[in-house]
């Protein structure tokens, strides 16, 4: 297990420089700069700012140059924020971000893992269809229109929440977390769901009924485990969507998160804040599809037979 | 005979008994069926649309402006004046050709990539498993206003661009499912027939990893229609005056309060689209189980 | 299990209902108690640094942080005394000699001195700094030489420390809105220590407008900025005119996203919201006691031609489109009355000076003229283009115009959504047939938006060019001797240009703000100019909520 650890860890490598790679030369060959502004730019003045961003050097020297900040952890300035460098922007957002997506996810788990469980267990009947039902408005329900929905209910008409903010009034955390769960709850809801009713139509859990074993045992000690393995796999894609659906929260709630940042920095061609968050990302995503990965073979005991054994 | 053609003539005889079964208990499913018959109706309103559409879906009257539902106009009108029954129908057009066809790329490319992966294991599963790693690393909004600029503004690169993005989940979950069944019995009797590991693979696995596969690409239906939404919000989709579901409930969304049925009827539309798409596909995940028995 | 999910649903609701329920005071109620703005800002600001910056949201910050040499009246937009206690002109009008006000002094308790204004517009002026706005001061002496390199002695440029209280400035020709320009950021003083602590005196990205390092003049100093969250202000203690000051402060906060917004502003988060999205605007204003204030702005909104393009390089066709335009429609239906229609570029009243009107909505003349050009009730038409960037406004005025046209000429339209840099990459290289476009002035005077179509200016992109256009802005009208001689000459320059229509006029802009009951001294003005030394706050008055 921990060689299968080691030699993931290795292959990170290459894949976030390719990332960074990638990225470095895709955003540069976009139309439009990050100087272009609706009153037009003199050309002198487009020109001394290109120097003092070093965007009058050849491409590839950039590139070198930035690999080169980049080994000492210097994200470089951001274009569209002159006076801040990367390295802040990002650190000001990620753990807004982070603790927004952690609650949202959290709440997805709960109540998705709970509903799907619950529906698997009595599937085609009303336990089945009412929350499949209600994860089903979740599937449909976009963020933007789940968000001004909760907003105007609890925030306006019912004035029990706070309806903007985070941390600044209490109770703030509530909505936007609940908006952003409710997508990722009623996916892993099917999810389990699937799951569960796959693994509970196999002959292993039949012999534990059949040995007598009360209904809750079979289900957490037998059927759980290999019943949440595709909410195992899909909980990897999900940290990494995460940023950019959060994008749509943090704006609705005002939210000062690194989502809203992201995808502004796509349209503003801010360059090394494209290129800092992507780095950030890339190693974020690569890391959590791993560990995703791992929890998945822990799960599965056939494959971790396969682990202790040989690789 | 050899082996092989035993295995041929075994192969041929659980191909046929297997859909057969499975269609039976389709046709049981009583929700199923529900949600197939809704869905056929769906598709023949928007495939028709052209010639059943009440009014031209450009025809403005900007002195009449949003309007509740009337007799004029079954479903109201938007703040141009456009009726909304023709514009759920041709947007009905848009977001059931982008959700099919881009899902359609995503499951192909997808379960595919994923299944190979899954199965042959080693050195080529890493090799795959971190090219798509790469892929969704690369910020996905660069790409997109990329591929808008660069090839224009086709309806039809909205769609590969979708699912393009969408596949590689697929793949994650494929593989995952793939590595656990790997393991099972079947397989094993299977590779000692001394089958070819694609139809390993085509024959014996896919179908059995149906289920999840199912359940995913119904899930990920939605998941494209909204997607879609989003990218023409920001301005990276369809063009006006064209339009989708996505598009006209992210207008109603702003303006639930004043007009509250320009959000309803569309999402009306699609949530009963994709309700029935659900029942459909748990009623095909169900028919297709083979060891499972509903107690 | 059923029984452990049971019990587990109401508990969690219950948790829920606890910890929300008695959402506590509102910001608008701790904000009236305590003296503090809450202020909707629409975005977070670029920064703070006066040469560095651009836009309305940092507009807003800079000037409740800085004070130029003038301020404008909020309800005249006279100027008056900022920096300077009062200032001479010379007889030609092009020597201004401030005197800067003994008592002016930086938020460290330094005296201003006019030598900050000289380094200050040096640095505003100079090639390295990459200012925007540097173009504001081009009125000076030899400035824009200095910008483009031409000379390198920032002492041949036309401002001089005479003494530490004296500025005296020199200018190309006699400029009436030059005072208007002192009250605009680009000409602030900044702090030249501070400055050259954190580096060189033309570097764009050092942190000295942080908290803690900033040194400002205004009426307020930065208290806090925390990114992307909120920006506090608070009052100034060495102001000179501090007495003066009735707020403690101001929370700046980046709404923008205009719904969550408008959304704040009812449950009383926000004093004062930066805009008000469209369709809320027709309950507003049926309100008594309305918080909905609608005033006009100066600005115009047009769409730009591309004069070198088929089909509309021909001016027929470009008359034809304009003439076929219902402008009073639109914006009585889509823009729901925000807008007074426009027929020319500049906006009507402009300091005294009203546009010439040549045209107005006539379909069969827009067809006459159609057929005139060559496309007899529409054939032969090669198709046209409309570009915008993508924002709801656009898309709603686009659409609307493409079915006018489609209508009433018979002819093809499509539009363009773009997204905005990919949109500025169109503008500035010409690459459209027709385009959306904004100006809003930076200063109250027809000049700031005739002088947009000189040939090949930065901000033309029509191809619009005439010799004796540019001759009458350039020279002539700035040579005028009186302000009816200067108007009349720009009334001919502006039929001439009309006439031959580079630009689609569509409308004048509104500014459009909902302000809680509880705010006096926010006073609707032209430049939509907020001064905040004139806003007090008045407790215990609530929102007329009307429930909807």
């Amino acid at each position: 297990m921990v060689r299968f650890i080691l030699w993931r860890l290795l292959q990170a490598i290459p894949v976030i420089f390719v990332v960074i790679t990638a990225t470095f030369f895709l955003v540069r060959s976009a139309p439009g700069g990050p100087f272009d502004s609706e009153k037009a730019v003199l050309p002198e003045v487009k020109r001394a700012l290109e120097a003092q961003y070093k965007l009058d050097l050849p491409l590839h020297e950039q590139y070198v140059a930035y690999l080169g900040d980049l080994s000492s952890g210097d994200l470089g300035p951001s274009f569209k924020y002159p006076g801040r460098s990367v390295n802040e922007i990002l650190s000001s957002g990620l753990p807004v971000t982070a603790e927004l997506g952690l609650y949202a996810l959290t709440f997805a788990l709960f109540v998705g893992v709970l509903a799907g469980v619950f529906a698997a267990l009595k599937p085609n009947t009303r336990q089945d269809f009412i929350p499949m039902g209600m994860a089903m408005i979740g599937i449909c329900m976009p963020s933007f229109l789940l968000g001004p929905l909760l907003v105007l209910v609890f925030g306006i008409y019912l004035d029990w929440l706070p309806i903007a903010g985070w941390g600044d009034l209490p109770g703030d955390k509530i909505l936007p977390s609940i908006t952003l769960g409710s997508a990722y709850a009623a996916y892993i809801a099917r999810l389990s769901r699937a799951g569960m009713l796959e693994i509970l139509s196999q002959d292993y859990i039949r012999t534990a009924r059949a040995k007598g074993l009360p209904e809750w045992q079979v289900v957490t000690q037998h059927a759980l485990r290999g019943g949440l393995i595709p909410v195992i796999a899909f909980l990897g894609p999900a940290f990494a969507g995460l940023l950019a659906g959060s994008f749509v929260v943090e704006t609705i709630f005002q939210i000062p998160g690194l989502g809203r940042f992201y995808v502004q920095a796509a349209f503003n061609r801010d360059y090394t804040m494209i290129l800092g968050t992507t780095v950030f990302l890339s190693t974020l995503i690569v890391f959590f599809n791993l560990i995703s990965d791992v929890i998945a073979a822990w799960l599965n005991p056939r494959l971790r037979a396969q682990f202790k054994g040989g690789a | 005979m050899s082996t092989q053609d035993i295995g041929a003539i075994v192969e041929a005889e659980e191909g046929a008994s297997l859909w057969n079964d499975a269609w039976l208990r389709l046709k049981k499913n009583r929700a199923a069926v529900t949600g197939g018959v809704v869905l056929v109706v769906m598709v023949v309103l928007v495939l028709l649309t052209p010639w059943i559409a009440p009014y031209s879906y450009e025809a403005q009257n900007l002195d009449l402006g949003a309007t509740p539902p009337s007799a004029a106009h079954w479903l109201g009108t938007d703040i141009f004046g456009r009726d909304l029954l023709t514009q759920i129908l041709y947007g009905g057009r848009i977001s059931l050709a982008v959700g099919f066809i881009a899902t359609a790329v995503a499951l192909v490319i997808g379960v595919t990539w994923g299944a190979v992966a899954g199965y042959v294991g080693g050195r080529v599963d890493s090799m795959m498993m971190r090219f798509v790693d790469i892929l969704y690393a690369l910020p996905f909004m660069i790409f997109i206003i990329l591929l808008m600029v660069v090839f224009g503004r086709n309806i039809l690169l909205l769609f590969l661009a979708i699912g393009a993005v969408e596949w590689l989940t697929m793949a994650r979950i494929m593989r995952t499912q793939v590595q656990s069944l790997r393991q099972q019995e079947f397989v094993e009797a299977a590779v000692s027939l001394g089958l070819a590991p694609a139809a390993i693979i085509f024959r014996h696995i896919i179908p059995n990893a149906i289920g999840p596969i199912i359940v995913y690409t119904t899930l990920t239906i939605p998941s494209v229609m909204l997607l879609e939404a989003f990218l023409s919000f920001l301005g990276l989709g369809i063009q006006p005056p064209q339009t989708s579901w996505g598009l006209l409930i992210s207008y109603g969304a702003e303006t639930m309060e004043e007009y509250p049925w320009l959000l309803i009827f569309p999402g009306a539309a699609l949530t009963i689209t994709l309700f029935s798409l659900n029942f459909l596909g748990d009623g095909l995940r169900d028919a297709l189980d083979v060891r499972g028995s509903k107690d | 299990m059923m029984r452990l999910f049971q019990s587990l649903v109401p508990a969690s609701v219950l948790v829920v209902l606890l910890t929300a329920c008695g959402s506590g005071e509102s910001n608008v109620e701790s904000g009236n108690r305590e003296g503090y703005l809450h202020y909707g800002n629409g975005a977070e600001p670029q920064g703070l640094d006066p040469q560095v910056v651009t836009g309305v949201p940092e507009n807003h910050i800079v000037r409740a942080l800085f004070e130029g040499l003038a301020v404008k009246n909020p309800k005249t937009l006279e100027p008056e005394p900022g920096v300077a206690e009062r200032w001479e002109i010379s007889e030609d009008g092009t020597v201004y000699t401030f005197y800067i006000n003994p008592k002016a002094k930086w938020s460290n308790g330094e005296a201003m001195t006019a030598s900050d204004y000289v380094w200050s517009w040096n640095r505003a002026l100079h090639p390295d700094t990459g200012s925007l706005y540097a173009y504001m001061l081009y009125p000076i002496i030899n400035s824009e030489a200095y910008s483009k390199r031409e000379i390198t002695d920032f002492n041949e440029v036309g401002v001089k420390a005479l003494d530490d209280q004296t500025l005296q400035v020199t200018l190309n020709a006699p400029t009436p809105y030059f005072l208007q320009l002192m009250d605009h950021y680009s000409s602030f003083a900044v702090h030249p220590e501070t400055l050259l602590k954190h580096g060189k005196m033309t570097d764009r990205f050092t942190p000295w407008t942080r908290v803690g390092s900033i040194v400002s003049n205004g009426p307020f100093t930065l208290e806090e900025w925390s990114l992307n969250r909120r920006i506090i202000i608070k009052k100034s203690e060495h102001y000179w005119d501090r007495d003066n000051v009735a707020l403690n402060g101001v929370y700046f906060y980046p709404t923008e996203n205009v719904v969550s917004e408008e959304r704040m502003f009812r449950a009383e988060q926000l004093h004062y919201t930066a805009v008000v999205p469209l369709d809320k605007i027709p309950d507003y204003r049926t309100r008594e006691n309305s918080p909905y204030v609608q005033s006009p702005y100066l600005g115009t909104y047009y769409y730009l031609v591309n004069t070198d393009r088929p089909p509309v390089d021909n001016v027929l066709v470009r008359q034809a489109l304009s003439y076929a335009l219902d402008r009073d429609k639109l914006t009585r239906t889509v823009l729901q009355d925000t807008a007074i229609a426009a027929y020319s570029i500049t906006p009507p009243d402009t300091l005294g000076y009203n546009p010439p009107k040549l045209f107005s909505y006539d379909p069969s003349k827009a067809r006459d003229l159609l057929a005139e050009a060559g496309y007899p009730n529409g054939e032969g038409w090669p198709g046209l283009e409309i570009i915008y960037n993508t924002q709801e406004a656009h898309r709603k005025i686009a659409v609307a115009v493409q079915q006018m046209w489609k209508k009433e000429l018979n002819i093809d339209i499509t539009i363009a959504n773009q997204e905005w840099k990919v949109y500025l990459n169109s503008v500035s290289q010409r690459e459209f047939q027709v385009a959306r476009r904004g100006w809003i002035g930076d200063y109250v005077d027809p000049n700031n938006f005739l002088d947009l179509f000189i040939t090949d200016g930065g901000n033309n992109n029509t191809g619009y060019a005439n010799d004796i256009y540019d001759e009458i802005i350039l020279e002539r009208a700035p040579k005028a001797k009186t302000r009816e001689a200067r108007y009349s000459l720009f009334t001919e320059a502006e039929t001439m240009m009309m006439n031959d229509m580079p630009i689609i006029p569509i409308y004048t802009y509104t500014s459009k703000h909902l302000i809680h009951p509880s705010v006096e001294g926010i006073y609707p003005n032209l430049m939509d100019s907020l001064n905040l030394k004139y806003v007090t706050l008045h407790p215990g008055r609530r929102l007329d909520t009307e429930s909807k």
